[in-house]
């Protein structure tokens, strides 16, 4: 099988600290994977060098079947990439930034005209086309920055973080942007923090803590790896709250969780429910809301490196410059 | 928002961009670099209002005070004022490039399927056109100020010529700087603390025969020392030969140390 994207045994080391150590990727033509993982887990590295911006200290990658390191000149002609930051030319317009990347593509200066009018259409920038970025808002720069790197048609995109630091609305329409993508045929990498994300885009998932791959497989899999299913009980009144982390407590022999007016505990067994629901009936605590759900990714997450996917510390902004 | 295709690229034919195709890239980041002031006017103020108050300034308020009339100061003080901002503007490599850097255009640039050198090449190419602006207003408005170039037109390009040749030895340490510098605030720190002392302990803006005794011996080694007197030959007359050939050497020895130092911070940028 043809790999859009291939890597194995990938390492990069910064001094002391290593950002990779040894990481197996391999994306086959037309999905999306989805690396998720804290600051500092390696994401960006990976990205930077599997866009040929970083020569790997041990290890290979290809990109569309072509070596990183050897033949980087033609990796570039596949790929676009998109980084943590909008890389665009603060003093140019919208229209002459993407003009810019159109001539060094090659492109005539009427094709690349053509292309950016496509493209800022496309991303609802069209009006602001004639201004300079530096007045664009964060959404619009970042909007901008992803048809930048899709000026070229890229078949295989890397988006590193692409909505970190976006409001809720913006987030949401670059995703509608990334599925737009998928439908073309286009490879997609993307880093994330955000479970939901990777839950919501990814055909597949790697999770990434300390410069390795300590997960991987779809978010179903991944959910179902932690053997675990979420138990969720929500008590009508609220006073019967501690009584029903008792009763739940008793019948799956663990302590659950009690946040929001929710009890709340992973069970490996589904039978328990019954046990559970018995026991409160017996009681005569009456339940508004219960539920027997897969784990979300924080949860698993947690479960499969012991801390939760956003309280980090942040290591990687630096070593983008590094 | 529509539909755009995504077609299968262009053919993948080319391991590096060829001469025609490196070239095209590069006067395309030129472009890019020059286009800016359009929107920007301030960058253009930046340029053209900095030296003309310079000249304003040390024309009228020291001028008599150091030679007697305004108007034989600034015969003497606008080949000086040439070559300080001839030399201060070779920084601007810097701070664009190291602008570049932090803001990530320079990871998209190197992303992209073009020559290694076209970045750099691209902005160099633009601030000499820049220099060359600068250079041709500051002798313009002397002009309108009473300034008189009084050898020939042949002296003025040759001058002019000169300032390119040493400015363009000069951006490889303005390369180093860029991309070694963690922002461009501190590219403008350095600019300032290594220029300002260098320009002004020279004969570029006041005949060094009043300064004290170590000083003085300090001016005739500085190299702006030299590159004003040459610029000075060359506009009014005087010694010509001598301080260009030592300005050359200067300049020689300047890319001989730095642009190694530059070309290895790059490739390991690269």
């Amino acid at each position: 099988m043809q790999y859009a994207i291939e890597a194995t045994g990938l390492a990069k080391r910064y001094g002391e600290t290593r950002a990779l150590d040894g990481i197996d990727l391999a994306v086959p033509q037309g999905r999306l994977l989805g690396v998720l993982g804290p600051n500092g887990a390696g994401k960006t590295t990976a990205v930077r060098i599997l866009a040929t911006l970083l020569r790997p200290d041990e290890g290979r990658a290809a990109v569309g079947g072509f070596d990183v390191v050897k033949d980087a000149h033609r990796v570039r002609s596949l790929i676009g990439l998109t980084g943590q930051y909008a890389a665009v030319d603060e003093m140019l317009t919208g229209v002459e930034n993407l003009v810019m990347i159109g001539r060094l593509l090659g492109m005539s200066r009427a094709d690349s005209r053509r292309r950016a009018a496509e493209l800022l259409e496309r991303f609802d920038l069209s009006d602001a086309g004639g201004r300079a970025t530096k007045t664009y808002s964060g959404g619009m720069r970042r909007r901008l920055d992803l048809a930048a790197s899709l000026v070229g048609r890229p078949q295989v995109l890397f988006l590193d973080e692409p909505t970190t630091g976006l409001d809720p609305r913006s987030r949401t329409e670059l995703w509608s942007v990334v599925r737009g993508l998928m439908a073309d045929g286009v490879t997609v990498l993307l880093t994330t923090q955000y479970l939901e994300e990777a839950d919501q885009l990814a055909d597949d998932i790697v999770v990434f803590d300390h410069g390795r791959v300590i997960a991987s497989g779809t978010s179903d899999e991944l959910k179902a790896t932690t053997g675990a299913q979420v138990l969720e009980v929500r008590p009508l009144e609220a006073a019967h709250l501690d009584l029903v982390a008792e009763v739940v407590a008793d019948v799956i022999g663990e302590t659950p969780d009690l946040t929001g007016g929710r009890v709340t505990a992973s069970v490996h067994d589904p039978a328990v429910v019954s046990a559970v629901v018995r026991r409160l009936d017996d009681l005569g605590v009456v339940a508004s809301e219960l539920a027997l759900r897969k784990s979300s990714l924080d949860e698993v997450f947690l479960a499969i490196t012991g801390h939760r996917a956003e309280e980090e510390p942040t290591a990687e902004k630096e070593e983008v410059f590094a | 928002m529509t539909a755009v295709t995504t077609t299968a690229p262009t053919a993948v034919t080319a391991r590096h961009a060829g001469p025609l195709a490196t070239l095209q890239q590069t006067m395309t980041l030129a472009w890019r670099s020059l286009v800016q002031i359009k929107h920007n006017p301030w960058e253009l103020l930046d340029l053209s209002i900095q030296p003309i108050m310079f000249l304003l300034l040390f024309t009228y308020v020291f001028g008599g005070a150091i030679s007697g009339s305004t108007g034989d100061y600034l015969q003497f003080a606008l080949p000086g004022l040439l070559v300080q901002n001839a030399l201060f503007y070779t920084l601007s490599t810097a701070i664009g490039l190291n602008t570049d850097i932090t803001k990530g255009v320079f990871d998209r640039l190197r992303s992209l399927p073009i020559a290694r050198t076209a970045p750099l090449s691209g902005r160099i190419i633009a601030d000499t056109a820049k220099q060359v602006w600068a250079f041709a207003l500051l002798v313009g408005f002397g002009m309108v100020l009473g300034f008189r170039v009084e050898t020939s037109l042949t002296g003025l390009l040759g001058a002019l010529a000169l300032l390119v040749v040493v400015a363009l030895a000069m951006s490889w340490m303005s390369v180093l700087i860029g991309l070694k510098a963690s922002n461009p605030e501190k590219v403008q720190m350095v600019a300032f603390s290594l220029m300002m002392p260098l320009t002004f302990t020279s004969s570029a803006l006041v005949p060094s025969q009043t300064f004290p005794g170590w000083l003085e011996t300090w001016s005739d080694i500085n190299p702006v020392t030299h590159l004003a007197d040459a610029i000075r030959g060359l506009l009014i007359g005087g010694e010509v030969a001598q301080p260009t050939m030592i300005s050359l050497l200067w300049a020689a020895g300047f890319a001989a140390v730095f642009a190694p130092l530059a070309i290895r911070a790059f490739r390991s940028r690269v």
